[in-house]
């Protein structure tokens, strides 16, 4: 963070003396210098990030489409595009399985990486080496996991069905079957993100005294009571950075369900994001595929502002 | 210090505010394309650029060409996925190749976005050639591309399979369904097709849906709900895996070479791994109909059109490299190295006789349908239909009528 950066800056600016008349020039040229320095970030931001948000918006109120890219036309449809995706039964599948794909992967992404980053934090030998192994499915690339989940999770040779058929359990269709391909996908997504919630996590119980751990234990406070009072407030801070980030990356998360389901059986693995997607580059309905993502884009600022307002209230105590 | 801090902590509030931004930014999904080198224009109408998503092993065909017109190439393969994001990103850009390969059903749908010169202007004709190629390839009433070779789908089956349980390549569906569920054994289905949610599942339904009567415009008809529930009951007798909504084509082809199917559809770009894989003795005969009466399949394939470059001099060349492509006897070079069937009918006929394992393509091809021969650019919409109404029937979501009718009244 650049918290550094401007707690070094600000006592200068604060600092400048009061300006006479005669210095004028000077006050023109540090006015100028300070947005000189301002001026790379604000550039960066507008093209980057500015432009392609605005060019989304503008692009959801028109009727985008193939055409559009050779003649440039693009004529404008109000809130066409966004009546078409209200009104479509996928937009509604889409919205619940969001919903529930993020809260799924999230509560249980948190909860297991967690538990491992307190089982980390006792060093015991290998755990190095174990904690490296965990940022694995972090290192591999998406698709290529997805294609090996795929397979594992096939119902008539897959791997894990073949495992359970050892205890006599019947193949259980994991990708096929609507009722329970979110789940699985839900699945793979937890075993995706456990890595990061772990090493982040882990690094903020680094961050913990150890000294408070030792007072603690003088007043009686140890095992749960010590996780209670000491760990938790500690790592607060660190808690819903991780939450945050998570939900705004499991929101937007197309290729994993593109690679074992591409949004099926009969679309219940569609999420906003791979409907978007679809719209987009598979129906090439460019306009109605902004529309979508601006509502995830919406869902996505919502949770921004939850964190901006977390993050404010952290300050102000 | 008391004034400090209000401003301390709108600055702070800017700064995280960017960062939302920053986060927010990384949500849109309609970004453009990674940019790549574009064709250069400019040089002497002596040079072409070519942009396909083949292989390495097109290379020489286009070298004979280049020789025949008297031009030097530079080919550029892009991944399959990747080629429409790249075209429309060059479309407006103004970088498009001279000459560029298109899947057929992609041909109309980038023709109406005025990318494309009319091959007529050049006169280039698709006489001659299999009927679907013309309507595949015209939008308009102007043909805007070339297809050299062609391909469809077909019923693989396993010869030692169906011997071992005294069963012959089926014709119609009654003796599909009778054969897929005695051959079904064990761990081995009896037949097996993708019935994945993407326009592979669309292709590979469509032999059934096209040949009993259905019809893209409108997809709830007696006969469509016929022919999904044909596909139904293949799964519901277990003679087909209920992972077949689930199964592109390429997993279809492995677990036919695993010996896990007795009988697939798939086409003949597989032929290079079915024939290397060991023990493996399979033929093929067109996908069976109710009546027993001609197949009507998708055409596949992909055209050679010329976009608009505003180079009149090269665009003329390029016209003349398409013109060679397409050519009779260079039909059956392109056929031999790429394991397709050429599409001029007297070439076809030629080839089916030498290549056997490509014959029952050659006949299927024949009568195939082109898949925008009706709906043009909107095909798209009505294979989202379609592929929407097998999955919802497959999964149990709805009964074969009630699904189509549903897909159908889907605002997609």
């Amino acid at each position: 963070m650049s918290v550094s950066v401007q707690t070094r800056v600000r006592p200068q600016a604060v600092a400048a003396p009061p300006i006479r008349p005669g210095q004028r020039r000077a006050r023109l040229m540090l006015g100028a210098t300070r947005w000189l320095f301002v001026a790379p970030a604000t550039l960066f931001v507008a093209i980057f990030f500015g432009y392609p948000v605005v060019k989304n918006i503008v692009m959801s109120f028109q009727d985008y489409t193939t055409k559009t890219f050779f003649t440039g036309e693009a004529p404008w449809v109000g809130f066409a595009n966004y009546a078409a995706t209200f009104s479509s039964a996928v937009f509604a599948t889409s919205v619940i399985n969001t919903a529930l794909f993020t809260a799924g992967s999230i509560v249980m992404q948190f909860v297991i990486g967690l538990g491992l980053a307190l089982f980390f934090r006792r060093n015991f030998p290998l755990s190095g080496f174990l904690r490296g192994l965990l940022l694995l499915p972090w290192l591999l690339p998406l698709i290529a996991s997805s294609a090996v989940w795929k397979w594992l999770l096939d119902q008539d040779s897959g791997a894990l069905n073949q495992f359970l058929g050892i205890f006599g359990v019947p193949a259980i269709p994991w990708l096929v079957s609507p009722s329970l391909a979110l789940i699985a996908v839900i699945g793979v997504n937890i075993w995706l993100g456990i890595p990061f919630n772990t090493t982040i996590l882990y690094s903020g119980l680094q961050s913990v005294p150890q000294e408070l751990y030792e007072a603690a234990a003088l007043d009686g406070a140890v095992g749960i009571k010590a996780f209670r009072y000491i760990t938790w407030p500690s790592i607060r801070s660190v808690v819903s950075v991780v939450v945050i980030l998570g939900v705004v990356y499991t929101l937007k998360v197309v290729d994993i369900i593109l690679g074992l389901t591409g949004g099926g059986p009969a679309n219940s693995t569609q999420t906003l994001a791979t409907n978007a997607y679809h719209q987009s580059f598979i129906n090439f309905q460019f306009g109605i595929g902004a529309a979508v993502s601006n509502v995830l884009i919406v869902v996505s600022f919502v949770f921004a502002m939850i964190y901006l307002a977390m993050t404010r209230k952290a300050v102000d105590e | 210090m008391k004034p400090r801090f209000p401003e301390h902590r709108r600055t702070r509030r800017f700064r995280t505010l960017v960062g939302a931004v920053a986060v927010l930014a990384a949500v849109p999904l309609a970004l453009t394309a990674c940019s790549g080198s574009g064709g250069s224009s400019s040089g002497s109408a002596k040079s072409l650029t070519i942009e396909d998503y083949y292989a390495a092993s097109y290379n020489p065909i286009y070298q004979q060409c280049a020789k025949t017109v008297g031009a030097t190439v530079t080919i550029n393969h892009v991944a399959g996925a990747g080629l429409i994001a790249k075209v429309l990103q060059q479309a407006s850009s103004r970088t498009l190749p001279d000459v560029l390969m298109l899947d057929n059903p992609d041909v109309q749908q980038i023709a109406a976005s005025g990318a494309l010169a009319p091959l007529d202007d050049y006169g280039l004709t698709a006489d001659g050639l299999v009927p679907a190629v013309k309507a595949a390839n015209t939008y308009k009433g102007k043909l805007y591309g070339l297809q050299p070779v062609t391909n469809s789908i077909a019923l693989y089956y396993n010869k030692k399979l169906l011997a071992a349980a005294g069963v012959t390549p089926p014709k119609t569906w009654d003796e599909l369904k009778a054969a897929a569920k005695k051959l079904t054994q064990g761990k081995t289905y009896g037949f097996a097709m993708s019935n994945i949610n993407t326009y592979e599942g669309t292709w590979q339904f469509l032999p059934f849906f096209w040949s009993n009567g259905g019809d893209e415009k409108n997809i709830a008809t007696s006969g469509a709900a016929q022919a999904l529930q044909f596909d139904l009951d293949l799964q519901n007798d277990g003679s087909m895996s209920k992972s077949s909504i689930n199964w592109a084509q390429a997993d279809v082809n492995s677990q036919f070479i695993a010996g896990k199917a007795a009988m697939m559809i798939n086409g003949p770009w597989q032929l290079p791994l079915l024939n290397a894989a060991k023990g493996l003795d399979f033929s093929s005969v067109p996908i069976p109909t109710r009546t027993g009466e001609p197949t009507v399949a998708p055409l596949g394939g992909e055209a050679f059109t010329i976009p608009q470059t505003k180079d009149a001099a090269k665009m003329k060349l390029a016209a003349k490299f398409v013109g060679c492509l397409n050519a009779e006897k260079m039909q059956s070079t392109v056929a031999g190295i790429t394991g397709n069937v050429p599409t001029n009918i007297t070439a076809a006929d030629a080839w089916a006789t030498t290549h056997p394992q490509v014959a029952s393509f050659v006949t299927t091809v024949k009568t195939a349908r082109a898949r925008t021969g009706e709906l043009g650019p909107d095909w798209p919409k009505a294979a989202t239909k379609i592929y929407t109404a097998v999955q919802l029937a497959l999964t149990g979501k709805a009964s074969p009528q009630a699904a189509l009718q549903q897909a159908q009244s889907q605002n997609q």
